[in-house]
């Protein structure tokens, strides 16, 4: 799960300069010909620190996001419901296993990726710094943040890189039951008993901002991503998947009766565009630098799991072990 | 200070609220083995991914969980990646071959013109 959006640093000017003319001429054709990067091909320095960054951050947030939702596991509602919501915190690990593989062809190895997660030096997705405060609030995670995450990755899975798209594949798939599993538990409460519309309400309105966060600051003021567009890195702006998001969700919200707490928000008939108010970015700027309601726990949870599991893995570390990339 | 969260068993962990650990050290996540998975019988292995994995049998395992989590699967094999030896994409130019090569296909044989050639003049 994961929108993206804040993670590039600008690319500073003249920098692939120093990069060998002629192969990054060959390397862009071949992009806009629609064909895929293998770890092994040539690429610009900063396509590959870009690439490194942004996998990475997809693939902590993958684990991170398990967090929230993962706490409810022991307090679901009902057995099938707990048996549901494991299999969605498994996949979700799962995925993150899937990304680290990918961004470690690109040469950083697995162990750097968590301490930099670890030791908070590396970002995830902002949403996962806000509490889950009840079973609704899962269901409205499983529901909106995994659709707005599907609608980025199905946009990343069209990129250049060939073993993100390729991950980005196995992982929509699942993703489509996440979404689905999400909307199952949004209806079921918002068709309920009065108690259990009023707890998926008062979710929705917990989650809006977060939700309006998840694709990044708007394009008005986010670094210039000309650059990573063209290369493929990149597949849509901010606003743009936004938009998308609105387009697609807000009816099935408006559907079950549900209030959206935006006075402004609608669709304006003359651009077709969406109308809302303009999220908080100091907020997402405050939250995203450590001060928002869990950073510090999901953290530390984080850093608890890798000490808890350390003497297994030393236990089973053989002293031949060398460090190998993974093929693809 | 210890973190104070909504679910009691993080409560209880009584986590520190600043970093206290050392960063975790290098191959600590062991090396990586390619995974090829199987659909059905009859099928071919295809290539699905790498895990991390200390030897073999655990790779199998991780490997399982992994990759056939859903949907069916019949048989895995784990490789070590420096065991799989391979062509670089670099060196693409060994696949380039002579264009005309009508001479391997079934289709560069017609013998039907022949054939009926032959019974016309009987």
């Amino acid at each position: 799960m994961y929108g993206g959006g804040y993670i590039f640093e600008e690319i500073k000017n003249g920098q692939s300069e120093t990069e060998d003319l002629k192969k990054l001429e060959n390397f862009e054709v071949r992009i806009a010909a629609g064909e895929k990067v293998e770890p092994t091909d040539w690429m610009p320095a900063e396509y590959r620190k870009q690439l490194i960054r942004m996998i990475e951050q997809h693939a902590h947030s993958e684990i991170i996001g398990a967090l929230p939702e993962g706490t409810w596991i022991t307090r679901a509602p009902g057995f099938r419901r707990k048996l549901a919501l494991m299999a969605k915190v498994q996949d979700e690990v799962g995925h993150a296993q899937l990304l680290y593989s990918a961004a470690e062809t690109l040469g950083k190895p697995r162990e750097d990726m968590i301490n930099d997660l670890i030791t908070g030096k590396s970002k995830y997705s902002n949403v996962f710094n806000y509490p889950a405060e009840t079973w609704a609030d899962t269901a409205v995670i499983a529901w909106l943040i995994d659709a707005g995450a599907i609608i980025n990755q199905v946009a990343n899975s069209k990129g250049s890189y060939g073993p993100y798209c390729r991950a980005l594949e196995r992982i929509c798939l699942e993703e489509s039951f996440h979404l689905k599993y999400g909307h199952d538990n949004v209806v079921f409460l918002a068709t309920g008993t009065p108690k259990q519309r009023e707890m998926v309400q008062e979710a929705l309105i917990r989650w809006w901002p977060p939700i309006m966060h998840f694709f990044g600051p708007s394009d008005k003021i986010s670094v210039h991503t000309e650059t990573l567009m063209r290369w493929k890195v990149k597949m849509a702006s901010n606003d743009d998947m936004r938009q998308k998001f609105l387009d697609m969700y807000v009816p099935k919200i408006w559907d079950l009766g549900l209030k959206i707490p935006d006075t402004k928000l609608k669709k304006s008939e003359e651009t077709g565009k969406w109308e809302y108010t303009e999220p908080d970015w100091a907020e997402f700027k405050r939250v995203i630098n450590g001060d928002g309601p869990c950073n510090k726990e999901r953290l530390a949870v984080r850093r608890r799991a890798e000490e808890k599991g350390e003497w297994v893995r030393r236990a089973l570390q053989r002293n031949e072990e060398k460090y190998t990339v993974p093929l693809s | 200070m210890s973190i104070k969260s909504l679910d009691p068993r993080v409560t209880r962990e009584n986590l520190p609220d600043q970093p206290d650990t050392n960063p975790i050290k290098d191959l600590i996540n062991w090396q990586t083995y390619e995974v090829f998975h199987q659909a059905k019988k009859g099928d071919h292995h295809a290539h699905v991914g790498s895990i991390h994995a200390p030897n073999p049998e655990m790779a199998v395992i991780l490997a399982k969980e992994q990759f056939a989590r859903r949907y069916k699967c019949v048989n895995i094999w784990v490789v070590k990646t420096t065991d799989v030896y391979s062509t670089g994409y670099d060196d693409e130019d060994i696949f380039e071959t002579n264009p005309e090569k009508m001479y391997r296909e079934a289709g560069g044989y017609k013998v039907m013109d022949k054939i009926n050639k032959y019974k016309s003049l009987k």
